[in-house]
């Protein structure tokens, strides 16, 4: 059990800077997500934390011991791949054992090991088979199991089940958590996958760009995103923006207006689609509607409020047909506002509607 | 035949073959095989059919007096033994280096990107385009001057030089089909780079490097050139016979001639297993 402290890590590939100076703290036994579009860095942060990638400057820091210039076999952790990794030419049980063989540990103890993770994640069957005769969910279990049965500190996952197809992704995730919690062990897991980092984490660092944009609880990310990008990377649909401007510490928007928050004059107004609801008598926010794509377990609306493209999410109930203007109701409480030039949220101002 | 597990050229066992075609699959497997076999029949029986056998026509596909008498007496000719011996000692060295040197060249190339690499690859290639004839004076000059002259290790030395721009480039594309995570994996796992290449990246890459030492044995077996010009008394077989045979009867080439082709054919026989795929991984 260890926690981890990464500061201030930076990397560069000649000119290009695929992390700028990233700090985050994850704490003995907790699960952190990292999320982001391809290309923000979150693997390369993963791989340095593994040394198999050296950073430019900045320290790693794994249960107060100074990793930064170890080597990956000398920082006590373990790593599941994307692609699995698993040895093609070691049997399941070999492959299991793999990182207490290497530790010298006695063959008694191997064996209760592997076994133990083996149970763990019901690959008990497929301990004599090579991973050629594995389906591809079974080899990602090995490889989980391989990482839990050296009990490690640090548990590093780089996209795990992105290689599943959608229904086994689904159940191994339920399963990792079950494991993850019964293991206690601190973990990183690298997703570009919102639903993943949203049902696994504990708490998520959403980065963008080389930077962590916001780093906290599932909810929290979803319902108060600190940046622009957050909002619109996070949930489906995303958060819708709508252009407005401040006047006197008002902002109207058709017939409804609210106060303003302080600093900024070009706002950005973000509304989670389910934040919305229909008014019933027209009142409120005017919505036109343009298509509707009923979801089951929801009406899925897309139109335009104010002339600026918008998504709300509709009762599977109600009865709102294309072409329609509809007024919706929202509670000041749950909007986000972005400064437009800065793209960062400002807080929310205290009291509500006027 | 119930089905065509009993070659082992033939792919996937169990495959049920309709008549016709399982008709022209093995007059395949037959002609194929009779290109290869009949030659080294031929020359077997010439070899071992006694001094007569080979002068008679029409030839009998069967041996008739069989007799190991001219092979004997090939062997005991002065020189044929330790001739072998110098090619057995050329070519185990020069698929030594060949192996010791071109794997870590290939392996070089395959994970790391350094300033060069394009040009280093074309130089590899380029040593097998500069004539040998051309270096054969200084060659002997500087043998002699490092006491490697007339010796089968300095020959296997020219030998490597030949084999080491193919071990390098089979074993590139070797490596490059092993995908990088399996050793980070082992890394992660405890490994040192050391021992990640011994305990995954060796076991994957056995195929394509047994390949590489067949390739290396073949090479310095059959050359001559060097061979002659490199070596006065300390001939390798090869160049031995070239010289001797040319002045021998007709029975003792065929004795030569198959004393030359069964080391290659026991070599790549011992090592086959390792040319097909063995964990799911090709060969390339």
């Amino acid at each position: 059990m260890a926690d981890i402290v990464i500061d201030r890590v930076s990397k560069h590939f000649g000119d290009f800077h695929a992390l700028q100076e990233v700090s985050l703290n994850v704490g003995d036994g907790e699960f952190v997500a990292l999320l982001g579009p391809s290309g923000c860095g979150k693997t390369t942060l993963l791989r340095i934390i593994a040394g198999l990638e050296t950073q430019s400057s900045g320290r790693i820091v794994i249960g107060g011991r100074d990793v930064s210039a170890l080597s990956p076999r000398e920082r006590g952790l373990a790593m599941v791949f994307q692609n699995y990794a698993v040895f093609p030419h070691m049997t399941v049980f070999e492959n299991v054992a793999f990182g207490l063989r290497m530790k010298k540990v006695p063959d008694a103890e191997v064996k209760r090991q592997v076994e133990r993770a083996a149970a763990l994640l019901h690959i008990e069957p497929y301990l004599d088979r090579y991973p050629a005769k594995l389906s591809g969910g079974q080899r990602q279990r090995v490889a989980v199991a391989r990482a839990l049965a050296v009990q490690p500190a640090v548990l590093l996952m780089d996209e795990p089940l992105s290689n599943l197809d959608a229904l086994l992704r689904l159940e191994m995730r339920t399963e990792l958590k079950a494991v993850l919690r019964e293991a206690g062990t601190t973990t990183i897991y690298v997703t570009h996958d919102q639903t993943e980092a949203m049902g696994l984490a504990d708490r998520i660092a959403v980065m963008y760009g080389g930077k962590i944009d916001q780093i906290d609880t599932p909810l929290s990310v979803y319902a108060a995103p600190t940046t622009r990008f957050v909002g619109g990377f996070i949930g489906n649909p995303p958060m819708n923006f709508i252009k407005v401007k401040a006047e006197s510490g008002t902002v109207r928007i058709g017939p409804v207006s609210f106060v303003a928050p302080a600093g900024g004059l070009d706002l950005d107004l973000g509304l989670r689609g389910e934040d919305a609801h229909l008014s019933g008598d027209g009142s409120g926010l005017p919505f036109d509607v343009r298509v509707v794509e009923p979801m089951g377990s929801h009406l899925l609306l897309t139109g335009s409020i104010e002339g600026q493209a918008a998504r709300i999410v509709a009762p599977p109930t109600a009865t709102v047909r294309a072409g329609e203007r509809v007024g919706l109701t929202v509670d000041p409480s749950r909007l986000t506002w972005i400064d437009t030039s800065t793209g960062r949220a400002l807080a929310r101002p205290q009291d509500s509607t006027r | 035949m119930t089905s065509v597990t009993a070659t082992p050229i033939v792919k996937p066992s169990g495959i049920s073959v309709p008549g016709a075609r399982r008709l022209l699959l093995w007059t395949g497997i037959i002609a194929v095989l009779a290109w290869v076999l009949l030659p080294i029949y031929f020359v077997a029986l010439g070899a071992f059919g006694g001094r007569l056998g080979v002068f008679r026509w029409p030839k009998s596909i069967w041996p008739s007096d069989l007799s190991a008498a001219s092979m004997l007496q090939f062997l005991n000719i002065e020189g044929v033994f330790g001739a072998l011996m110098n090619s057995f000692i050329a070519a185990g060295f020069t698929v030594l280096f060949s192996v010791l040197l071109g794997a870590p060249a290939g392996y070089a190339l395959a994970r790391y990107s350094f300033k060069g690499q394009t040009a280093f690859r074309l130089l590899v290639l380029l040593t097998r385009a500069f004539p040998l004839a051309i270096l054969a004076l200084p060659l002997t000059v500087s043998f002699i001057r490092l006491g490697l002259y007339d010796t089968a290790f300095g020959v296997s030395l020219i030998h490597t030089v030949l084999a080491l721009p193919f071990a390098v480039l089979v074993t590139q594309s070797l490596f490059m089909g092993i995908p990088r995570e399996y050793e980070e994996a082992a890394w992660v796992f405890g490994c040192t780079r050391f021992q990640a290449f011994l305990r995954v990246v060796m076991p994957l890459a056995l195929p394509g490097l047994a390949a590489t030492a067949i390739f290396a044995f073949v090479i310095s077996w059959n050359e001559v050139f060097a061979a002659s010009i490199l070596t006065v008394r300390e001939r390798t077989l090869t160049a031995y016979l070239l010289k001797v045979l040319s002045e021998s009867p007709l029975h003792y080439r065929f004795a030569g001639g198959f004393i030359l082709i069964i080391p290659s054919v026991l070599f790549i026989f011992a090592v086959r297993r390792y040319l097909f795929a063995v964990w799911g991984i090709a060969s390339k």
